[in-house]
């Protein structure tokens, strides 16, 4: 089969929009293919055209993305934004749509750069209109411009602490951060200390931003149990325990946040083989140094992979375009190795922030795992935690088997947001390690697509027959 | 209720649930309306119960909405147009013929 592209890139966040510029550079035919409608993926959502009246707002690093982007203008690349990809098949092809129609898309090589999503976070009430994620709320400011004065931030992570930073710059008053970072998690991080020291400026941002919301005054709340959105059709408060005594505080607004977990729908229904990652608390795939996936001619790159922030997603994408131009014959081994190498080394120093950050900010077990029965997990066909348990009593065996229990995964988000639960959970209630659990097993399409769409799939120009 | 920190400028109409909103163009159909104060966009198939925009980024499918007739579109993934009509959705969707 002759493929219309040496390369196709799939998303246009850090990872991709480097790995597309990277290709286009060693001079192959390259597509990237986005959902949003501009480049910069999540971190640097809307970094062409953020309509803050002062994008200062969104801090320094918020700006690296735009050299991202205007390379990417720059560039020779066919650049399809608001495109959705619902499958890559195993001849390589990749099925989209745009404006309601669909059609194939094939590639010598394919750069899966489908980031993150924020880990699930559920709790009694967290699916009542006014809960979003603190993700969702950055969403708002870098897109609409838009704050939630009063609004309650809750949960762990750099990146609250970031989002909480952007309001207090936007002069959006916090009701209150409740932080549940659990305490003892410091003595788990500091023997991580040293090398994380070692991983460039990463530390000195962080307590940065730790002192602007000290300086704020924002009312800091830790040490808290029984978190709880409060309300009847819409949020009025949200509630919790500290000390034996239980306090509300009034708001319409809960951002909730506790890391970021890799998006792996669209690589595991490519059937790339994937692993529990005990330390990220998520899956990711099983990939080489380049990120080959265990899929011949599909690589992965940046947060998808594994999580370790935008600077190191840069320089996956670099060193996977680098790669599949080694492997379609356009470089030679030694000389992708050899530009390679800065690369790597850059890379290396990066990652070594991940493992302090990924102990001092790991959720809290009960955070995770909801302990009351009566907290929604499957938030598309409101299976409880409580329904879940009840399955697994009457011997259903695994994450799949659940969905025919309970229809938990079986909604149209395909078990995004309760698949990293569901396999805790059913782990923690059999006593057997995540890895054993395994995970809901993903097909195509990984986007709904309407049967009008499909029907009208033009096949790829090369590949007879191929839809 | 979110408000905005962008600076004045022109505007498209759309329409939600037949009530005319005049939006800033460029934005996701679930970002004017969370900006017009509309918290609840769709009730479940399940239990009916009322749901918003929850994360934002395509992910959780919190936020369909019907969409020129057409159900099921996430409302953060489609960009406001002049002259749009944004239905909230009601249980599960009725099956266009």
């Amino acid at each position: 089969m002759t493929a219309a592209y040496d390369i196709a890139v799939i998303g246009a966040g850090p990872a991709g929009m480097a790995a597309a510029a990277t290709a286009d550079g060693l001079g192959l035919a390259t597509v990237l293919i986005d959902e949003q409608a501009a480049p910069g993926g999540q971190i640097y959502r809307n970094i062409e055209g953020a309509p803050l009246a002062d994008r200062a707002v969104l801090g320094a690093d918020y700006e690296a993305g735009a050299a991202l982007a205007a390379a990417l203008r720059g560039s020779g690349v066919d650049y399809l934004d608001t495109t959705t990809v619902w499958r890559v098949t195993p001849e390589n092809e990749i099925g989209v749509t745009r404006a309601g129609a669909a059609r194939l898309i094939s590639a010598k090589h394919i750069v899966i750069a489908t980031g993150a999503l924020e880990r699930p976070m559920p709790l009694p009430g967290w699916t009542l209109p006014g809960v979003m994620t603190a993700g969702a709320a950055q969403v708002m400011l870098k897109s609409a411009a838009a704050v939630a004065p009063g609004a309650v931030f809750a949960g762990c992570g750099p990146l609250l602490y970031l989002i909480v930073g952007q309001y207090l710059r936007a002069g959006a008053p916090i009701a209150a951060l409740i932080d549940t970072t659990p305490r003892t998690n410091i003595w788990r991080a500091a023997p991580l200390l040293p090398r994380a020291l070692a991983a460039g400026n990463y530390l000195a941002k962080g307590l940065a931003m730790m002192r602007d919301i000290r300086r704020a005054g924002v009312r800091v709340i830790r040490g808290v149990d029984g978190l709880a959105a409060l309300g009847e059709g819409h949020l009025r408060a949200v509630g919790y325990s500290r000390g034996g005594r239980r306090a509300t505080i009034e708001t319409e607004h809960l951002f909730l946040h506790q890391g970021i977990v890799a998006n792996v729908n669209l690589a595991m229904a490519a059937g790339c083989a994937h692993h529990w990652d005990a330390r990220q608390l998520g899956w990711r795939p099983a990939c080489d140094g380049w990120g080959r996936s265990s899929v011949d001619g599909v690589s992965i790159a940046g947060d998808g992979a594994g999580i370790g922030g935008a600077q190191v997603a840069e320089l996956d994408g670099r060193l996977a375009a680098l790669d599949a131009a080694c492997r379609l014959g356009r470089i030679e081994v030694a000389e992708r190795d050899r530009r390679a190498a800065p690369l790597h080394a850059a890379r290396r120093r990066d990652l070594r922030i991940r493992p302090f950050l990924e102990a001092l900010y790991r959720p809290a077990d009960d955070q995770r795992v909801p302990l009351a029965d009566d907290v929604i997990v499957c938030r598309c066909e409101d299976v409880t935690a409580g329904d879940i348990r009840a399955a697994l009593a009457l011997g259903c065996p695994g994450p799949n088997q659940l969905k025919a229990f309970t229809r938990c995964g079986m909604g149209p988000c395909q078990g995004r947001l309760c698949g990293p639960t569901v396999t805790e959970l059913i782990a923690a209630e059999r006593g057997v390690p995540v890895a054993d659990v395994g995970y809901y097993r993903l097909r195509p399409p990984v986007k709904p697509v309407t049967l009008g769409e499909l029907a009208g799939t033009a096949p790829s120009s090369d590949a007879p027959g191929g839809a | 209720m979110f408000e905005t920190r962008r600076s004045p400028g022109p505007t498209v109409r759309i329409a939600f649930d037949g009530a005319p909103l005049d939006v800033a163009p460029g934005q996701s159909v679930a970002a004017a309306l969370l900006t017009a104060g509309v918290g609840a966009t769709r009730r479940t198939p399940d239990s009916g119960a009322s749901r918003g925009p929850y994360c934002m980024i395509g992910v959780c499918f919190d936020c369909l909405v019907v969409i020129d007739g057409q159900a099921n579109r996430q409302a953060c993934m489609v960009t406001v147009r002049d002259g749009m009509r944004v239905e909230s959705q009601a249980g599960a969707p009725d099956i266009a013929p």
